[in-house]
């Protein structure tokens, strides 16, 4: 067996993704487990001048496909340059941050190579030479363990499910000859919201249901502003037109695995807990003792939430000074 | 224009999904078996380019007997056929296996355009409809939820982590769906009545040319599954005032779960 490990590490316009991150440090975890090395590969126009941050997380290698058909994400060419990638470094495993693009990669790769892939991995294990990854089904309902047999094998891990450990690799650069191949794809424009911390990468989520009563967010922003996080919200409260479907946390939205999940006027269906139970602390915050949600939250608060969020919120600047 | 769309029969998300005594397998006796949410956009939006370009939807599904159920709404929400691909030999096979049953279909037939659900609501893998798309040297594009066609070529919006992108791609094509793409319609009587003059092909793998060996041994195999731990019991927080309750959930927050 190889005992190369690939890491992709994800960038748009020139910043790395914290998924990419969190994928060397994956990476880096599993070559010393298997006693091999990290190869980081990074994808884009112009983007030599952050390769070399990747060293800090462990990269030994850090392969650098530089070319203006790489400027935005197209599925083909990627697809075209990292098989090329896979061909010429024979790794065992090859780690991608299951983003949305993430996993479009490991999807298309994983058909290319005729290599399985485990979508949105949790965490892996090996037993013996095998590798088993936990990964969620049914929207996190249930945690199945599968073992992939083949080879690269694909691990497309979840953002904010493993921790970014800094650690030195040898951090050796080298250039790779892009071969755009095949294409058909054409990018027409993007419309990236800069100042929005994405959902699924954020570290605090501050939600609201259909108790909002509206499209008044504010005190849940407010709230999450200061804690550095962003707003999420129900399906109920997106299917009345409150919030954009892009903030639906639950298993028809985006699944979140943050450090501190705040639910405020949620009732707890079955749908939205399948998205957020594996954040690390829940707090709820209802008017009704009975709430569904309070049966997964770690602290629980019976009351009015236009009261009490305002509350917290003057309670964290407080503490915080 | 003719359309094929993708689809899967899962338990509806509302179902409670238990583990089997083996404890590789789930158990899914007693769910109510909806079609995917993903593919209900699919088949919706099929419809409406179908009704602005002319031409046929065709429902392409792998599945049990019990999968035909699913067609059959479908077919009541206004598709015109649908092809089913029942065999023992494919209900274990993986997802890369499912997807070689469906591009041998799809190489069977007609289509300018395919529509797929982003993910199944049953196992998530978000990998169906790049890889059938892979299998038939096609592009995709991912998490649409807005297209224009015109002429041979179709402009996809697409969600991407923090925003949304613009793809342009020659037809033939496919793309998955994203929520936000439409409203699917509910099914109509005179819907269901038209549906049972409709038909649907159920065939074997045999019927299409391909047999457990050609689809490729699994790999990916179920070891065990398990529910997620269990969080200990809520501490309801107590307090005379609102402020008190305020000033005790940010002072745990702080001291005890360490996350402020």
């Amino acid at each position: 067996m190889s005992t190369i490990i690939l890491a992709v590490a994800e960038q748009i316009d020139g910043v790395f993704r914290k998924v990419a991150y969190e994928s060397l440090s994956l990476g880096r975890q599993i070559a010393d487990e298997v006693g091999g090395s990290l190869s980081a590969l990074v994808l884009g126009s112009e983007i030599d001048a952050i390769a070399g941050k990747l060293k800090a997380y462990g990269a030994d290698k850090i392969i650098i496909a530089d070319d203006p058909s790489l400027e935005n994400y197209l599925t083909d060419v990627y697809t075209n340059v990292v098989a090329d990638v896979v061909e010429s470094e024979q790794p065992s495993v090859l780690v991608i941050g299951a983003s949305t693009r993430g996993r479009d990669l490991a999807a298309r790769l994983s058909a290319r190579l005729n290599a399985p892939v485990a979508m949105d991995a949790l965490q892996i294990r090996f037993d013996g030479d095998q590798l088993i990854a936990t990964r969620p089904v049914y929207g996190g309902r249930i945690l199945a363990d599968v073992l992939l047999d083949g080879s690269p094998r694909i691990v497309a891990i979840r953002p904010n499910a493993v921790s970014i450990s800094g650690s030195e690799g040898i951090g050796a650069v080298e250039m790779f000859t892009v071969n755009p191949g095949k294409t058909a794809l054409k990018f027409v424009k993007k419309t990236l919201d800069t100042g929005k911390i994405e959902l699924t990468e954020a570290d605090v989520i501050v939600s609201g249901g259909r108790g909002l009563g509206g499209a008044d967010f504010s005190a849940l922003e407010a709230l999450a502003d200061l804690l550095g996080g962003t707003v999420g919200a129900s399906r109920s409260a997106v299917d009345e037109g409150w919030r954009p479907h892009s903030d639906q946390v639950g298993q028809t939205g985006k699944t979140v695995s943050p450090a501190l999940y705040i639910a405020c006027g949620l009732s707890g269906a079955i749908q939205h807990l399948a998205g957020m139970s594996t954040s690390k602390i829940i707090v709820a915050i209802n008017k009704d003792p009975e709430a569904q949600i309070f049966s997964k939250a770690d602290y629980g608060i019976v009351g009015d939430l236009f009261e009490i969020v305002p509350l917290i919120t003057r309670e964290v600047i407080r503490i915080k000074g | 224009m003719n359309i094929a769309v993708l689809l899967k029969q899962v338990p509806s998300t509302e179902s409670y999904i238990g583990i089997s005594d083996d404890g590789v397998s789930v158990q899914t006796d007693n769910v109510k078996w909806v079609i995917n949410p993903y593919d209900e956009f699919a088949v919706e939006e099929a419809l409406r380019i179908r009704d602005a370009h002319g031409g046929a939807v065709t429902i392409v599904s792998v599945g049990t007997g019990k999968a035909s159920e699913a067609i059959r709404t479908a077919l009541a929400m206004g598709a015109d056929k649908g092809i089913l691909i029942s065999d023992p030999a494919a209900e274990n096979c993986d997802g890369s296996g499912v997807a070689r049953i469906l591009s041998t279909v799809l190489s069977s037939i007609e289509f300018d355009l395919v529509i797929a659900g982003q993910r199944a609501v049953d196992d998530d893998n978000f990998l169906m409809g790049a890889a059938v798309a892979e299998f038939l040297d096609m592009p995709h594009m991912s998490m649409v939820f807005k297209q224009e066609i015109s002429g041979d070529r179709i402009q996809c919006h697409c969600t991407v982590d923090g925003g949304s992108a613009v793809i342009e791609s020659p037809l033939p094509a496919l793309f998955t769906t994203q929520r936000g793409l439409n409203e699917p319609r509910y099914v109509s009587l005179p819907g269901i009545m038209k549906a049972k003059r409709k038909s649907i092909d159920i065939k074997a793998l045999g019927d299409i040319g391909l047999d457990a060996d050609t689809i490729g041994r699994s790999k990916i195999k179920i070891v065990s599954v398990k529910f997620p731990p269990q969080r200990a019991a809520c501490t309801m927080i107590q307090g005379d005032s609102d402020q008190a309750k305020a000033v005790e959930l940010v002072k745990a927050l702080h001291e005890q779960a360490k996350v402020l």
